[in-house]
């Protein structure tokens, strides 16, 4: 066995970090460092930036402007582009609808649509949840109804992330409440500019806008907008979310959050002493440290399947639900650290080009804000519950 | 052994219960606690005409109650309503008052012409490190009073700041007039609603109050009390929102409560909570022994309220998914106070810590 990379792979790595060197903004990188609120200019520029480069959508195949990287090089890119604190690329168009269209899309989808998502032209949300419809997504009720070149769909989603930025929107809806749940879904794309479409904000315990509830009334989307068949949206559903699952973990994120966690216990002090000399708060820091380290290899470890053609179901699982918890851990030892410097809430420090005076350590201001918007992780992608019942299913068959 | 409130106490929290359901439902709460001073002035002075505040201290004082279980009935009240409002700074700063035989200044506490509020916790500077400690220096019979003070309880809208400080002779506390010179006060709104200050104390004329730590540690120690007793009561606030959604909520067709998993969780949660009220209660029982059992069962108690505060608001949220997230849901807010009590007179860490050098030395 052998834990290092390829000297190929670490060509890669140095050609990575020149480009990031080279052309993330520091604007950007400091915003996502210090957890400022990044706008949707800010990711739309980080977007153009990677796409001028060729790597905006790295998983999709080369014609389609992708990139013949292996999944270790993706690991790679993923990992270094966030300890540089690169802004996450945001995954609806380039991560999710992407690899969809390129599955079951047509031709004529496929070329209408991939380039748009790549040039920015399209911002896509994504049209899942529904108020009666979280874990159990199957029991999804928006409704599409066809008639004539159209279907017209009535019903409401709701937990759309980034609604408000975005100009189109991937639904799943029911046209058929015939047989199973399973087999009356669609898959859809809608303008959110078509009469009938209503975004309405939802705010979040963290005082910030980043969900929407997405209503549809009597709205006509043109049946060349279905994605595969009609009834077989599930299968582009499932296909959706068992994709590209191998970097879930956010071992990057993680390793860059750990680091600024270290950073910060070094320099502040608690009772007289450096906070990292704290027994217990060092104690908490080793545990995840090593938990972060262990399933750096674990992730390693599933890749290498997945590069000798497995398909992995239950590692995915386990990657999101250990790799949220890292994280989950990492912002609440930052909101630890930060002692009562965690309690105030200052609107104006989470903005870019903050310069006033901070209260308390400079680091401080968006902790507890960050420790409970991070509660989503567990929750969102299919909670971490629905996760168990997949690694159950597929792994034990239970 | 009785485990009751007593009849004094019940009657006083009872009404209390009422005059936050009458006067600050959900709204009226959400206002206040957004409102730039952090709380409703109006909910403060019928408070102080319900007479309130006099359960917090003794009848030398002017007070009718004092006890450690008065601070813990008065706040579990508070911690139930979600009540936003200088309470930790009037039960500590009114404390220190009562140890000074302050009564006159604290009976216009108690009445509520006088908002009151303690400062004890040093500021930190930008980097994380305590630079600027309060200090005390005499000049002939009158303090002076220099440093900065961190997250002092509504310090916008205090008249009256009870300041602890250090001075030639060992750590002693002061009365510092909010409009005194050499005052500066820099108040910001908190995570959790309410309001808070940064104050910086610049040659400011002080009142000595009580010379030494020990009414200093003693203040500290009924505010452990009292945190942790609002800390339960937001627990169980979650507790229950949560076992009724559990209920409700329906997911492939039957109440997700159903599902083991998650049924077999929730049990836990309860049953911590049980074991934090226990804390809370052996905090406010061992409050009036020695100082040494005190601060063991202090440091315990919030120890606890640390740890199952975290479990109950993280899993308050978790089982409620999307929507225990929103704004919109009171449950949302009470997950925040609930952690941010965790922050309010050092966390699980600085108390288990504590607790440590305690027991090695029982």
């Amino acid at each position: 066995m052998d834990l290092d990379f390829t000297e190929k792979d670490e060509a890669f790595r140095e050609e990575v970090r020149e480009f990031l060197n080279e052309k993330l903004p520091k604007r950007l990188s400091d915003k996502v460092r210090q957890g400022q609120r990044l706008t949707k200019a800010d990711m739309e520029e980080w977007h153009a930036i990677l796409n001028e480069r060729g790597w905006l959508a790295p998983h999709w195949p080369v014609e389609w402007g992708g990139t013949d990287w292996s999944v270790v090089q993706r690991f790679i890119f993923e990992t270094e582009t966030a300890m540089a604190h690169a802004p996450r690329v945001v995954p609806f168009g380039v991560s999710m609808l992407g690899p969809v269209l390129i599955k079951f899309g047509t031709e004529e989808q496929k070329k209408h649509w991939l380039p748009r998502i790549l040039d920015g032209s399209d911002w896509w949300c994504q049209g899942y949840s529904e108020p009666g419809a979280g874990s159990d997504l199957a029991s999804l009720k928006t409704s599409a109804v066809r008639e004539g070149d159209h279907y017209v769909i009535n019903g409401q989603k709701t937990w759309t992330t980034l609604a408000q930025c975005a100009n189109k929107i991937f639904c799943l809806v029911r046209t058929s409440k015939e047989g199973k749940k399973q087999e009356g879904i669609s898959f859809l794309l809608v303008d959110m500019d078509t009469p009938g479409v209503e975004v309405r904000p939802i705010k979040l315990l963290d005082g910030d806008h980043e969900v929407n509830e997405v209503w549809f009334s009597d709205v006509k989307v043109p049946v060349e907008n279905l994605v595969g068949e009609e009834n077989k949206g599930w299968t582009c559903a499932k296909y959706l979310l068992s994709y590209e699952r191998t970097n879930i973990a956010g071992v990057g994120a993680s390793m860059a959050a750990f680091e600024r966690l270290k950073e910060v216990a070094r320099t502040t002090r608690r009772n007289g002493s450096a906070l990292i000399e704290d027994s217990l708060f060092a104690a908490r820091m080793a545990e995840v440290e090593i938990d972060l380290e262990n399933m750096r290899t674990t992730n390693l470890r599933v890749l290498d399947s997945v590069g000798r053609g497995q398909t992995p179901m239950a590692e995915s699982s386990m990657l999101k639900i250990r790799g949220t918890e890292i994280r989950q851990k990492i912002t609440a030892l930052m909101r630890r650290a930060a002692g009562r410097y965690a309690q105030p809430f200052l609107d104006e420090a989470l903005e870019g080009g903050f310069n006033g005076e901070p209260v308390g350590p400079g680091w401080a201001a968006p902790v507890a804000s960050q420790y409970f918007n991070n509660r989503k992780l567990s929750i969102f992608g299919g909670s971490n519950e629905v996760q168990r019942e997949i690694i159950g299913k597929s792994m034990m068959g239970l | 052994m009785d485990f009751s409130l007593g009849d004094d106490r019940r009657m006083m929290a009872d009404s209390l219960s009422r005059y936050f359901a009458d006067t600050l439902g959900w709204e009226a709460r959400q206002a206040a606690a957004e409102s730039e001073a952090g709380f409703s002035r109006d909910m403060w002075a019928g408070l102080a005409e319900l007479g309130v505040l006099g359960l917090l201290f003794g009848e030398e004082a002017g007070g009718y109650g004092g006890s450690a279980f008065d601070a813990g009935a008065v706040f579990a009240e508070v911690g139930k309503a979600l009540a936003t409002g200088p309470f930790l700074g009037t039960l500590l700063g009114g404390n220190i008052l009562e140890a000074a035989g302050e009564a006159d200044l604290l009976g216009e506490v108690i009445a509520g012409s006088k908002i009151l509020t303690f400062a004890d916790d040093p500021a930190m500077d930008s980097n994380g490190v305590v630079t600027d400690p309060v200090k005390a220096v005499k000049e002939g019979e009158a303090w002076r009073l220099s440093g900065a003070k961190g997250v002092v309880d509504y310090l916008g809208s205090a008249d009256l700041i009870v300041v602890t400080a250090e001075a030639d002779a060992g750590w002693a506390s002061f009365l510092v007039e909010a409009d005194a010179e050499g005052v500066e006060r820099r108040a910001y709104p908190l995570v959790d609603g309410g309001a808070a200050g940064e104050l910086t104390l610049e040659g400011a004329s002080a009142r000595l109050l009580v010379s030494g730590e020990d009414a200093i540690s003693k203040a500290r120690a009924l505010g452990l009390v009292a945190t942790v007793w609002e800390a339960v009561a937001v627990m169980e606030v979650l507790r229950d929102a949560t076992i009724e959604y559990l209920g409700t909520r329906k997911q492939f067709g039957v109440p997700i409560g159903a599902f083991q998993a998650l049924k077999h969780r929730m049990t836990s949660v309860a049953l911590e909570i049980e074991q934090a009220r226990s804390a809370a209660i052996n905090a406010a029982a061992y409050f009036a022994k020695d100082p040494a059992t005190r601060d063991r069962y202090g440091s315990a108690a919030k120890y606890t309220a640390g740890k199952v505060g975290a479990l109950t608001a993280e899993e308050a949220i978790q089982m409620h998914g999307g929507i225990g997230m929103s704004w919109e849901m009171p449950l949302s807010h009470f997950a925040k106070r609930l952690v941010m009590l965790d922050h309010v007179l050092g966390d699980e860490d600085a108390h288990m810590a504590r607790y440590l050098k305690l027991a090695s030395a029982a």
